[in-house]
């Protein structure tokens, strides 16, 4: 089979549509007789709620309904566990607790919702909410994790008698003992923030409930249409069959678009059984920093292990998760930072155990990067302090820790993974690419010749280079169906939902040298449970990696079928037959040829017979599941300059190495790169949900949350590859999703402490910010 | 609710006269009223800048503009530069250099830049990045929206 399309930089057959403002998201959804939701949300984190009283809000003209928890009736139920907790692992403690639809007696953070307004048109619904009357007392409220744990703290959930949510401990070797047979053990704590997703489009959920045909729509940027339509069949008694599931483009995911049994989808749907008509939510930012879900803290303490030559024996990391007031998603997070943390150095003992602690605060679910960032930022920390304990280069003391070139792949971690698997490293080269990524910066050139000019100079100007692993593309499984249609033109779906990956390009580009057609003639369904029915979603940099070999596979399959009915019309065996430009072509024959649209007419007769024992059309169904995840892996690097005055950043350089085994496409590939670049930017320098001390967030909005612009970026980023191919899967691929994100805020922290060059300045939290930075710099040289 | 108010609006080209209250947002007003779904709104507060649109033919955000402010003028957006077959300079720049991922934000910066290479049409990547400062967008890394708008340019630069 020819390559003609994978590894090539296509440009994108969705453009043209994106581009002129003609594709449709969330807020085009229309209906003639929809009606339009808006909930009214807990200003509180922690509170009895006593009363909610609608009595004005219903006299507005415009308004239909307003729903309260009562209204709800055997629909009021908390939602199922989304992931459960990782039992296989011996001791673990988990206790769960999932959100409800609307509150009824405790509110557990602010954002939760108290009332649903339904009305004839948005202003209309927002108005009334300002009607409704809450009589409700606060109670204390739980913000910190570590307070969380102290005797007499406050509990979340009174009747659990705790505020741990789970407890996870892994060991590999014997982390006590090796503490003995080291030269040197450094303590250290760690706290690293993340904030939130901040896709440029909020939620939105559509509910259209038919009673005739007993058969409910729904249209939603979800990412995952087969979560959401199997979670709303089963919270309302309905045949999955009889639940459609239709996902518009879509504005940005990066995580939580992957949540369901979410409180607006399960009321919207109770709204539109109940009256009849299509409900309709779209929510605003204002809802989305304090009513989906987000990351956010983890505190780290750790111990790192090693000899005077820099080798590193063991590492100990005992953390806390603040998970915010349930855990649907339960230990995801978590469980990522414990297999990145060691990466791919060569660390024979490593303990890990972390307790995830409930929190009044907004559900915590995986955002872009989804609990890789802690563990890469605590590792790559703790390497920087064996390198200024050793009085070592940083990058020397990666290059003695990395696992060596000639190891002998697979390597099992011992560490138990998000998809409850062993955390294997299924291929790599590690030493390379610490070896491009100096080169590509130019490390050497800048420590021995530009640094000294510039510290002569008075300028602070500082080197970087981190590593990190992302595990990608895990299972459970991805499917799809590929039609060559009459016109000639393939319709190849799945239930994937798609946020802007380029996916009806990069899958075209993968059945197009299948089926030997042009690109531009794959037509690419995403996320329509109608058109497909099984699948699971888009997390875990895993779209690529286990739905690309799902379309591989099946139009392997789909080309089977090509070949057969074309070899049985032209009486030649498959061996004589090509595939290309939109036909079927006999060897050395120039007459003998049958275009696809064609042969899919002939393929599927409406008279006559098809051969006993065949399927009629040109169409297939298959599947494709990974034994476990591939691990893509790199490398970041950068020289830049703090100001002195503002702490402003300006990047001379920026480098970035990965390898995501075969590439698709290099110029969606470098983009999906440059986006992750960009939150991993935010994650260090610029993004945090601040919380006062009774767990209110104080700077929900975008004027306050701060999104990285395009002045707060590298000038350029440069990035270079290498290509492992995976043996896990047929295409060699890996997952690059999140690797973007993943390494920036330690490469913060190593960059500026080189610009100041203090004995006493090392960076043990993140985000930073100018002024923090401004502070932890005049606190170092005060010590001096 | 409270009276309604007419007025006279050429969008793209066309006049629409319509009555609308007085609180109804630009956004909204060319959203809903006009059915007109290429103007995004990511944060209704002003600050993303998805929901730019040419006021006049200046860059204005329509999420914090009322309806009835645009009574007698012209507004522009962005299914007015071009179509799926037929797009403009810029977007072809934008599909060629891989300049939008998701699109939500895309509306918006097209706008932007339209105003923008209108004024300075040999611009710097520094006055670009300068240019679409005011506009956030959480897909790209902003690096290929520079270089489209850098193409763009060049391209505009040799068909005139
Ligand atoms: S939607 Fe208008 S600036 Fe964000
Ligand atoms: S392309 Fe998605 S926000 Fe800009």
């Amino acid at each position: 089979m020819e390559k003609k399309y994978l590894g090539q930089r296509v440009i994108r057959n969705e453009d043209p549509r994106i581009l002129t403002g003609r594709g449709k998201y969330m807020a085009d959804i229309t209906y003639h007789n929809m009606l339009h939701a808006a909930f009214l949300r807990s200003d509180y984190p922690h509170a009895k709620l006593n009363s909610v009283d609608i009595s004005a809000a219903l006299e507005i003209p415009g308004v239909i309904a307003i729903y309260t928890a009562e209204d709800l009736g055997d629909y009021w139920h908390p939602g199922p566990v989304l992931v459960p907790a990782p039992h296989s692992i011996p001791g673990i403690t988990a206790n769960s607790r999932t959100q409800i639809p609307i509150v009824k007696d405790i509110i557990h953070h602010q954002g939760e919702v108290l009332a649903m307004v339904v009305a004839e048109n948005r202003y209309i619904a927002e108005d009334a909410l300002a009607s409704i009357y809450v009589d409700s007392d606060p109670l204390d409220a739980v913000e910190n994790v570590e307070a969380a744990l102290k005797p007499g703290s406050p509990l979340v959930h009174e009747e659990l008698g705790t505020n741990i949510a789970t407890y996870v401990r892994q060991e590999r070797g014997n982390f006590a003992e090796c503490k003995t047979k080291a030269d040197h053990v450094i303590h250290q704590k760690f706290i690293m923030d993340r904030g939130s997703a901040g896709a440029m489009e909020n939620r939105g959920f559509c509910a259209n409930w038919d009673e005739d045909a007993q058969q409910l729509t729904i249209h939603c940027n979800t990412q995952s249409p087969s979560g959401l339509r199997n979670s709303m069949a089963a919270w309302f008694g309905i045949p999955e069959q009889r639940v459609r599931v239709v996902v518009p483009f879509v504005g940005g995911g990066f995580g939580p678009k992957v949540m369901t049994n979410q409180p607006e989808e399960v009321l919207c749907t109770f709204a539109s059984i109940k009256l009849h008509r299509p409900v309709k939510w779209l929510e605003d930012r204002a809802e989305n920093f304090i009513g989906t879900t987000a990351e956010r803290v983890q505190v780290h303490d750790c111990e790192i292990a090693f000899n005077k030559d820099g080798k590193v024996l063991g590492v100990r990391d005992s953390f806390l998760y603040d998970t915010g007031a349930f855990n649907p998603y339960t230990a995801t997070i978590p469980l990522n930072t414990q297999t990145h943390t060691t990466g791919m150095y060569d660390i024979p003992v490593f303990l890990t155990e972390f307790t995830s602690v409930f929190t009044n605060k907004m559900i915590c679910s995986p955002v872009r990067g989804a609990g890789r960032t802690y563990g890469v930022f605590v590792m790559e920390r703790m390497l920087d302090m064996v390198a200024r304990k050793l009085n070592v280069d940083p990058a020397k003391v990666r290059e003695i820790n990395l696992i060596a070139a000639e190891a002998k792949f697979p390597l099992e971690t011992g560490i138990i993974a998000q998809d409850f698997a062993q955390f294997v490293l299924d291929s790599g080269n590690y030493p390379a690419v610490l070896k491009k990524a100096r080169e590509m910066i130019g490390y050497e050139d800048f420590k021995k010749n530009q640094q000294p000019k510039f510290r002569a100079e008075g300028r602070y100007v500082g080197i970087g280079l981190v590593l990190f692993t992302e595990n990608t593309g895990v299972g459970p499984y991805e499917g799809t169906k590929i039609t060559v249609g009459n016109s000639g033109k393939v319709f190849a779906s799945s239930i994937y939902g798609t946020q802007g990956q380029g996916h009806f390009t990069v899958f075209a580009q993968i059945v197009a040298d299948q089926i030997g057609c042009k690109v531009e003639d794959v037509i690419i369904e995403t996320g329509d449970t109608d058109k497909f029915a099984w699948g699971t979603g888009t997390f875990a940099s895993r779209g690529a990696t286990v739905l690309g070999n799902a379309y591989h596979h099946t139009a392997t399959l789909v080309r089977a079928k090509i070949l057969a009915t074309a070899s049985r019309l032209f009486n030649v065996p498959e061996s004589e037959l090509e595939l290309g430009d939109g036909m079927v072509k006999v060897a050395d024959m120039p007459d003998k040829f049958i275009k696809l649209g064609d042969l899919a007419t002939k393929a599927n007769p409406m008279r006559g017979t098809i051969k006993p024992g065949t399927e009629p059309g040109l169409e297939a169904t298959g599947f494709y599941a990974p034994p476990y995840g591939a691990t893509a892996y790199g490398a970041a690097a950068a020289i830049m300059e703090i100001d002195p005055l503002s702490f402003n950043i300006k990047f001379h350089k920026f480098i970035f190495v990965d390898d995501c085994g075969t590439v698709i496409n290099p110029m969606i590939l470098d983009g999906q790169l440059h986006g992750g670049i960009q939150m991993g930017v935010g994650n260090a320098y610029f993004e945090k949900l601040v919380y006062d001390e009774n767990a209110q967030l104080l700077n929900g909005s975008l004027m306050d949350y701060l999104i990285p612009r395009a002045t707060d970026m590298p000038t350029k980023m440069e990035i270079g590859h290498l290509n492992t191919p995976s043996p896990l899967n047929p295409l060699g691929i890996k997952g690059v999703g999140e690797s973007g994100t993943i390494p920036i805020p330690p490469l913060y922290c190593q960059a500026i402490e080189d610009a100041f060059n203090l004995p006493d300045l090392f960076i043990t939290e993140v985000p930073l910010s100018p002024s923090i930075v401004y502070s932890l710099v005049e606190e170092a040289k005060a010590k001096k | 609710m409270s009276d309604l108010i007419d007025i006279k609006v050429n969008v793209n080209g066309q006049l629409y006269e319509r009555s609308v209250e007085p609180r109804m947002l630009l956004s909204d007003f060319i959203r809903f009223e006009l059915g007109l779904g290429g103007t995004h709104v990511g944060c209704e507060h002003g600050v993303c800048g998805t929901c730019t649109i040419l006021f006049d033919g200046k860059p204005q955000r329509s999420c914090i503009t009322f309806a009835v402010l645009a009574d007698g003028h012209t507004i522009e957006t962005v299914e007015s530069l071009g179509t799926p077959e037929k797009m403009s300079t810029l977007q072809q720049a934008f599909q060629e250099k891989h300049g939008a991922q998701c699109g939500f934000c895309t509306p918006g910066i097209l706008m932007t830049m339209t105003a923008f290479l209108k004024e300075n049409p040999h611009p710097s990547e520094e006055e670009i990045r300068e240019g679409i400062d005011g506009n956030l967008c959480r897909c790209t890394g902003y690096q290929n929206i520079i270089e489209a708008v850098k193409l763009a340019a060049e391209n505009m630069d040799s068909k005139s």
